[in-house]
């Protein structure tokens, strides 16, 4: 608030930036800009899984707890969607294609009294969402993007995939859903970044 | 794991330019008085917003290369020549300007200087800024703690901050700074001329029996080759912290 008034009206002298097309420009939100590669950004280095090691769950606040392995979860019923996926990093990517299973159905039939998720994946990420978040075909559990397997780099064989938040949230190398009854901050949550991660609304870091 | 250093809201504050040093052709460092900055640790970053005269703005991120004990807020940025923000901070901005920026941000990529275990830094190119804002760190805190630092250039002219890696290596304070070059061999020349593979790492890096603290910055094919080269070689993934940058953003 000490900014805000001091700020307004504020031009970077000399700045006219590089102006992007109408078509897209209302679909790239505050502080972002497209970018038509696929940069990578981890924390550490990059997990090798094999699929026959693979499993998926869904824990926590539930009776039953589920699990598939690999070939269970190719069984599966696909969808094929495309979105616009958006790092807090400030590059966004419009149009990108990717194929697997979505939250929807494997949180089929599922009663529980958790209202918030952890997805959790090898080498120990962990990112937080909110249960309605990723159910009501919002989020997917995807295996291939462009009509190919996941690359390692990009999350392969498996990552999250929860496009209307930062792309943090997307988590690579997912294993499972953690369904919980409180909110418990993830990785880079724990680290100054949003706890909800709206591009929207640009919530990028703690207090935004 | 590492706790933010940054508690409540990040504000967005200027900063006026009060030099400029050119550290390569390409590359440049940036140091900012920023009356209210509340510090940060070595390794993080700031967001930097630039407005046009209607209103458009453009955002990014730089690595912080200043350490936390030094009077003013440095950044060092590579200007990449399709890039929106890069030629505008390399180039057009002078000394005087106001920048607008928030910061610090990022708490897992850090090194605080607290702790025995040795320091494992690796950088390709502009990745050695917040590597070196840990070396700086280092200095100041009179630490010394075992450092090794392999530095991967692709010419001699675009080794960042040549001079004074140069001078933290003669220290004598445990430090030991190592240089490849991709794309030339210099007459004289007596570091490594290839790309880091695992001999290089054998030579250079501590050994897992000695737990280093590892950090890896660079482009994204650099960090994935040596973050994997160490993972092969029996490095335990939680000690080697990355952080990746693309061919794109600027």
């Amino acid at each position: 608030m000490r900014d805000t008034q001091r700020l307004m009206g504020f031009v970077s002298r000399g700045f006219r930036g590089k102006r992007r097309d109408t078509a897209s420009s209302s679909r790239v939100p505050p502080g972002q800009y497209v970018v038509t590669d696929f940069p990578v950004l981890s924390a550490g280095p990059t997990p090798r899984v094999e699929v026959d090691q693979w499993t998926f769950s869904i824990e926590g606040e539930i009776d039953e707890p589920r699990r598939w392995t690999w070939k269970e979860f190719q069984a599966l019923p696909t969808e094929t969607v495309t979105k616009d996926i958006h790092c807090v990093t400030k590059w966004s990517k419009l149009d990108t294609s990717w194929k697997g299973v979505s939250v929807d159905t494997l949180m089929e039939g599922v009663e529980t009294a958790a209202e918030f998720t952890t997805i959790y994946s090898d080498g120990g990420y962990t990112t937080n969402v909110p249960l309605d978040d990723i159910t009501g075909n919002k989020a997917w559990v995807v295996y291939e993007f462009d009509g190919q397997p996941l690359q390692p780099e990009h999350g392969g064989p498996v990552r999250f995939l929860v496009p209307h938040l930062y792309f943090w949230k997307s988590a690579k190398w997912v294993r499972g859903i953690r369904l919980e009854k409180d909110e418990h901050p993830g990785f880079w949550e724990s680290n100054g970044y949003n706890m909800y991660g709206d591009p929207w609304r640009e919530q990028r870091y703690w207090g935004d | 794991m590492a706790r933010a250093a940054v508690l409540g809201r990040l504000t967005w504050q200027f900063g006026t330019l009060a030099e400029i040093v050119r550290e390569t052709p390409r590359v440049s460092s940036l140091f900012f008085d920023v009356p209210e900055w509340p510090g940060h640790l070595a390794g993080q970053h700031v967001d930097v917003r630039l407005t046009a005269d209607d209103g458009y703005r453009a955002e990014r991120s730089y690595s912080i290369a200043s350490a936390p004990q030094d009077k003013r807020l440095a950044l060092t940025v590579e200007r990449l020549d399709d890039g929106e923000v890069s030629p505008y901070l390399v180039g057009e901005l002078r000394a005087g300007d106001r920048l607008e920026l928030r910061g610090p941000i990022g708490g897992y990529f850090v090194w605080r200087g607290d702790e025995d275990r040795p320091l494992l830094l690796i950088g390709g190119g502009s990745g050695i800024v917040p590597l070196m804002s840990m070396l700086r760190h280092r200095g100041r805190i009179g630490s010394k703690t075992p450092a090794r630092l392999l530095f991967s250039s692709r010419t001699l002219a675009d080794v960042i901050y040549r001079e004074e890696l140069e001078h933290l290596g003669a220290a004598g304070d445990g430090l030991r700074v190592v240089h490849t070059l991709t794309r030339e061999k210099p007459a004289g020349w007596t570091g490594y001329t290839r790309r880091i593979d695992e001999a290089m790492l054998r030579e250079v890096a501590w050994p897992n029996k000695d737990s280093p603290a590892v950090f890896v910055c660079g482009p994204t094919p650099f960090v994935e080759a040596a973050a994997s080269l160490l993972v092969a070689m029996g490095h335990d993934a939680r000690s080697i912290k990355t952080e990746r940058f693309g061919a794109t953003g600027g």
